[in-house]
């Protein structure tokens, strides 16, 4: 009896820092913000007034919240195949016990060592219109005039994808190293025994090789998922959210935070969007899991 | 027929030699176009500012004094500190709490310890980006906008910490604790010597995620950073971006990218084998 309350003690004690952090952190703010949410304040939420729970549905169907969800809808479909086909791909083709494998690993996983902000700013220099390196140079000019009049990034039509490209870009070295890392877990006699059985490459990379990924992929794929869904700084350094007035990089996120944003100085319409944002990361969240489950129960 | 002509052995060795000069061939491509940004970077990084956009793949004069106004005018040094000091103290707290909070979850029995568990799971479903408001708030009335508090303290602790380090802990025998306990040796003594040493690995990969999650992070910092002193290498990087006026030295953020990028490289060369371990370690069937 003795030694079992001195166990409550102790878990009470190895707990106590980690709940306080995200008990203040985490589940307070989330909870003030559903709060704060009925609300329109000013920036520093000192002052609000009270418009009911029915301001989220003002604001879930209002058209600025619409057309972000969109475009950050458009930007995971744009961002998330493409980032893991070319990590799949590029896995593959290095996956070869060849000479000089190890550096075109090391140049697939190199862009892990950028951070947003770097990733962001090396795209910015490549793209933007003026004083971009693409726009100076003259083949490029003839054929692809958009990229410098008026911009990549300033284009209505070509912004999205721009910054797209530069996410994909930056996260290329994860889904590199994760879906190698799955490539050397594959058991070698496996793929000997395709081998003899007549397998050509092709066959056994839809028949053997994925298959055997498909946990790896749906991790990636998961993980690409939720950063896609939560991308700010891409957003924030090549395009601020737009062009104007289109906003055809407005994310859910920039949304909330962005500088230009209608939403910045309003806290109450911050939460707002906010809560709406773990919403949606939510419902995602339990397809995936549901998505995961499926593909166990298929599997086993 | 294929398969017969595959069968001769010069024709084989041939085919093979093809495939490989065609891998080979394919795989230098894709490194060229994956090397592009880094390259154009560099070679614009090291070119007076006015002879960038003049045949910008091409590298031109060398010249340091573009890094050297990154360092000291764009003040990387500073931000450098910043953000070291921030990453340490983030890296360390959550070792500490998670190795805590995972052995609480794993060997001390008291109440609720299971609902306990699934809440600090359920906190994971919550995107950084729906707390930040509130955050920020909290963080001002703390007296902690612009300070090295505020930019550590709301990530102290992490239940994906406490989630990996329990599943590693779990592998750990029942009857290895229950003879520890016959020999008198308490849950200090356990956690000391048979507990840590055994999470050394995973606690290797979790230290690097929660060092470059927190070098990182962008919105954070950018939310309470208001003061050019305290930016991290983020902002810092944003802001020398947002302030270069002229033709001349358009290119120091541009070295700035350079200059945020090499210590992170050098952490990358370091941890090698932790980061494949960390960047995984969800991808396991768990």
């Amino acid at each position: 009896m003795k030694r079992r309350r001195g166990e409550v003690a102790l878990a009470t004690l190895f707990l106590a820092p980690s709940a306080v952090i995200l008990g203040t952190f985490v589940v307070y703010p989330l909870g003030r913000a559903v709060w704060l949410g009925r609300q329109r304040c000013d920036a520093q939420a000192i002052r609000c007034r009270t418009t009911g729970w029915r301001q989220y549905l003002d604001v879930a169907s209002s058209g600025e919240f619409t057309h972000s969800l969109w475009v950050t809808l458009k930007f995971v479909l744009l961002t998330v195949p493409l980032g893991v086909a070319l990590g799949l791909g590029l896995a593959v083709l290095a996956d070869r016990h060849l000479r000089g494998m190890a550096v075109f690993r090391t140049v697939f996983s190199s862009t892990i060592a950028t951070s947003v902000a770097v990733a962001s700013l090396m795209w910015l220099f490549l793209l933007q219109p003026s004083r971009g390196a693409l726009a100076n140079v003259d083949w490029i000019n003839r054929w692809f005039p958009v990229v410098k009049t008026p911009g990549l990034l300033n284009d209505p039509g070509t912004a999205l994808s721009a910054v797209a490209l530069s996410s994909v870009w930056a996260n290329l070295g994860f889904t590199f190293i994760v879906v190698t890392a799955g490539l050397q877990s594959i058991p070698r006699e496996l793929v000997e025994s395709s081998v003899i059985d007549g397998a050509g490459p092709w066959r056994r990379f839809v028949h053997v090789t994925v298959p055997l990924l498909a946990p790896t992929l749906v991790f990636v794929s998961i993980v690409l998922v939720s950063r896609a869904f939560q991308t700010y700084g891409e957003i924030d350094l090549l395009t601020s959210g737009g062009p104007q007035p289109q906003a055809s990089t407005t994310t859910l996120t920039y949304l909330i935070y962005g500088r230009s944003s209608i939403a910045r100085n309003d806290a109450g319409l911050q939460s707002s969007v906010a809560v709406l944002l773990f919403l949606v990361l939510l419902v995602v969240s339990l397809v995936q899991l549901r998505g995961l489950e499926r593909r166990i129960h298929r599997g086993s | 027929m294929a398969v017969e002509r595959r069968d001769d052995p010069l024709y084989a060795g041939r085919y093979r030699l093809a495939r490989a000069a065609g891998r080979y061939a394919l795989l230098i491509g894709l490194a060229a176009v994956v090397l592009l940004p880094i390259y154009a970077t560099l070679v614009a990084a090291l070119k007076p500012g006015n002879q960038v956009l003049n045949r910008p793949f091409i590298p031109g004069p060398i010249t340091l004094d573009v890094f050297r106004d990154a360092w000291t005018q764009g003040r990387m040094g500073r931000y450098l500190v910043n953000s070291t000091v921030v990453a340490v103290i983030v890296t360390a707290a959550q070792l500490v709490t998670s190795v805590l909070s995972a052995y609480a979850f794993t060997f001390l029995r008291f109440p609720l310890r299971n609902v306990l568990f699934v809440a600090f799971l359920a906190t994971l479903l919550v995107p950084l980006e729906s707390t930040l408001v509130v955050n920020r708030r909290t963080v001002d009335s703390l007296g902690w906008l612009n300070s090295y508090q505020g930019l550590a303290v709301p990530f102290l602790a992490t239940a994906f910490g406490t989630f990996l380090l329990r599943q590693v802990f779990r592998q750990i025998p029942r009857e290895l604790r229950e003879a520890a306990e016959m020999d008198g040796l308490g849950h200090l003594g356990f956690l000391r010597h048979v507990a840590l040493p055994l999470v050394r690995p995973s606690l290797g990969a979790l230290g690097l995620l929660a060092f470059l999650g927190t070098w990182n992070q962008y919105l954070w910092p950018n939310l309470i950073t208001t003061q050019e002193d305290m930016n991290t290498v983020q902002t810092g990087l944003r802001l020398l971006n947002s302030s270069v006026p002229d033709i001349e030295r358009f290119n120091v953020p541009i070295a700035g990218t350079i200059i945020a990028a090499l210590p992170i490289v050098g952490v990358l060369i370091a941890f090698q084998r932790q980061l494949v371990r960390g960047l995984t370690a969800g991808a396991v069937k768990g």
